[in-house]
């Protein structure tokens, strides 16, 4: 550390006009995946869940549930997609909650940047873990057996819309991750609420076997929904019904609570 | 063209100003964690607000930094209120909080790559800004490494590097060198006094009076989130005493001695805690020579002296006629004592 040098770099600091709001997200998300490069481990849930799932789902119940397992892997393997990948979005809340806890979370506020940046960033970011866990679904499932009778654009299109879906649901989790104390509780109360609204869907069980007031709640959960129009997009026979379902869910989330995450975000003390 | 401001508050017309507050308040619960704070914070000086912890420094700096909202009173930084203006203000200021605000999980380069990015600076110029910085703070060594395996001078001298990526006009500083070694310490204090060359108005929270007088201009102390005091660091420093002369003696039983010979020499002395020192209020060296040989050629045996500034307690017993004790643990009992 010399005072020439020193005095130099002072000297010297350019005056940049700001960054775009794209630029300063797609930024936010480059930190995102400095840390998955720093700690690969990182994608270990995201990777080693998902297989789980598949094995277990398809030998464990298939027999039982369907009858045979090549059978109840067509009917299962989009439904764990789905699932998978929503579980997953609760890890968003949870590192952001974790974020907060460090003072570099002070820095980024006191930037003059786009405010939902940060927030936008970091769910970009965790749109590869999404696409992570499920490309690692679809390609165990061709090993064991899975054929998507509208190939791979189809599969490609599922992945697409379940990606779309599960990052409108992350603000749900962000908004619970700024507004609980503890990574845990932002864990716990997440996997309180879309565990049960996984499984009363049509992910494993075909609804048509259900008693009737909960056949209807499981028909009219969007998570439903999403499952079929995955499946629909996987066999070639998708309505368009459900996607519009899908995407109007995803935009309704989006519009509530990014709005909310942001104005949480910046007002947090 | 400038032209040097005769120093001193009074002289200060208000487009002087870098930062200025007035009746800032902010409470968290029950808690008054700022009460009323004035500052006026000339363009291109160093301010220093000094203050015990819990004093309410972090929350004022907050307040300023646009990342807390005031309950009451204003602020406004080169003219832009705080809060109707926090965008206008965001691009002027920058902040090295108390809690390093650096990413801990990125390494240096990529911390400083990744500002440059947030601040507007192309790729190419983001890191050949990164690659200066490092270079010109001692840190291209450890450039590629995490920062959560950085020292605590590096962390700070990062965090300082992360502040000037892209000018700025107004530096927030808070207790940039508290827990670091003294080397460490000088590496900042080098770094505060390059920056404030280069004409940067920079506030500066600190625990230490030394360091507010080796760096700052004007001085605000403050206690319990209200300013007791405000001055320039000589102002401040004749109105509570200048300095202290610190002995130690060999034997404890000599301390009737010292005292009464001390007491001569320099007027009053304080016995301290330790029974075989005492202190006695003193700013001029060869004053404080005599009195020590003074003390020899009657037998006391001196195991050490010095000759100090006042610490931050010796100001707060001075202002305020308390010691400064550690207000945060003072609010947290209170606090237990409620529930
Ligand atoms: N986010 C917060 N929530 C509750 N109390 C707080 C918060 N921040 C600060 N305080 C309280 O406000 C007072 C002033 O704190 P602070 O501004 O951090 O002081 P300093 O920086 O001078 O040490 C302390 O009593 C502290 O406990
Ligand atoms: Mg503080």
């Amino acid at each position: 550390m010399t005072e020439a040098r020193l005095h130099n770099v002072l000297a010297t600091a350019p005056r940049p006009r700001r960054p775009s709001a794209l630029s300063a997200s797609l930024t936010f998300g480059w930190r995102g995946m400095l840390k998955v490069k720093h700690v690969p481990e990182q994608l270990m849930d995201v990777t080693l869940t998902p297989v789980l799932f598949v094995l277990m789902f398809t030998y464990l119940f298939g027999g039982a549930i369907a009858g045979s397992t090549a059978e109840y892997l067509d009917y299962i393997l989009p439904g764990i997609l789905v699932m998978s990948v929503l579980f997953t979005t609760v890890y968003s809340g949870v590192s952001l909650n974790t974020d907060l806890t460090k003072g570099v979370v002070d820095r980024f506020r006191s930037l003059p940047i786009w405010r939902p940046a940060p927030l936008v960033g970091a769910l970009l970011g965790d749109s590869l873990r999404y696409l992570v866990a499920g490309t690692v679904i679809v390609v165990l499932g061709v090993a064991l057996g899975y054929r998507p009778g509208a190939g791979v654009g189809g599969v490609v299109l599922a992945l697409a819309l379940v990606i779309v879906f599960a990052f409108a649901l992350s603000w749900v989790f962000t908004t619970l991750g700024l507004l609980l104390r503890s990574p845990n509780a932002v864990m716990n109360a997440g996997f309180t609420g879309i565990f049960p609204l996984t499984f009363l869907s049509n992910v494993f069980v075909d609804p048509e076997t259900l008693p009737g007031p909960l056949k209807a709640f499981v028909d009219a959960n969007p998570i439903s929904i999403l499952a079929s129009a995955s499946r629909g997009l996987m066999e070639g026979n998708v309505e368009s019904a459900d996607i519009a379902v899908v995407l109007g869910t995803a935009a309704l989330l989006t519009a509530l609570f990014a709005p909310l995450t942001t104005h949480l975000y910046r007002t947090r003390t | 063209m400038s032209f040097e401001q005769p120093r001193g508050l009074t002289s200060m017309s208000r487009t002087d100003l870098a930062i200025e507050t007035s009746g800032l308040v902010k409470s968290f619960g029950g808690t008054r964690a700022v009460d009323g704070v004035d500052l006026a914070v000339r363009a291109g000086s160093v301010y220093g607000v000094l203050g015990p912890n819990g004093a309410g420094k972090t929350t004022t700096i907050r307040m300023l930094a646009t990342l807390l909202r005031p309950d009451a009173g204003s602020a406004r930084v080169l003219g832009h209120d705080v809060v109707a203006e926090a965008d206008e203000v965001r691009g002027l200021v920058s902040l090295t909080g108390q809690m390093a605000s650096v990413d801990e999980e990125l390494t240096g380069r990529e911390n400083l790559v990744l500002l440059g990015r947030l601040l507007g600076l192309k790729w190419r110029v983001a890191k050949d800004r990164a690659a200066d910085l490092l270079d010109a703070f001692g840190l291209a060594d450890a450039s590629g490494r995490l920062v959560k395996h950085y020292s605590g001078g590096m962390r700070r001298r990062l965090d300082i590097a992360a502040s000037i990526v892209v000018t700025r006009e107004v530096m927030f500083l808070d207790e940039p060198t508290t827990g670091l070694d003294p080397r460490s310490r000088n590496q900042v204090w080098d770094i505060v006094r390059a920056l404030a060359a280069e004409g940067t108005t920079i506030l500066l929270c600190t625990q230490y009076l030394d360091e507010a007088d080796q760096l700052a201009d004007g001085i605000a102390v403050i206690d319990h989130g209200r300013v007791i005091a405000e001055g320039t660091p000589s102002q401040l420093k004749a109105s509570i005493g200048s300095g202290a002369l610190h002995v130690r003696l060999l034997d404890p039983d000599q301390r009737p001695v010292a005292e009464r010979l001390l007491a001569r020499e320099l007027s009053t002395v304080h016995l301290e805690p330790d029974p075989a020192a005492l202190s006695a209020p003193c700013a001029d060296g060869n004053r404080a020579a005599e009195a020590v040989a003074e003390l020899s050629r009657a037998g006391v045996r001196v195991a050490s002296f010095s000759l100090g500034q006042p610490s931050l307690d010796e100001v707060f017993l001075a202002l305020t006629g308390h010691p400064a004790d550690d207000q945060t643990e003072e609010a947290e009992i209170a606090e237990e004592e409620l529930a």
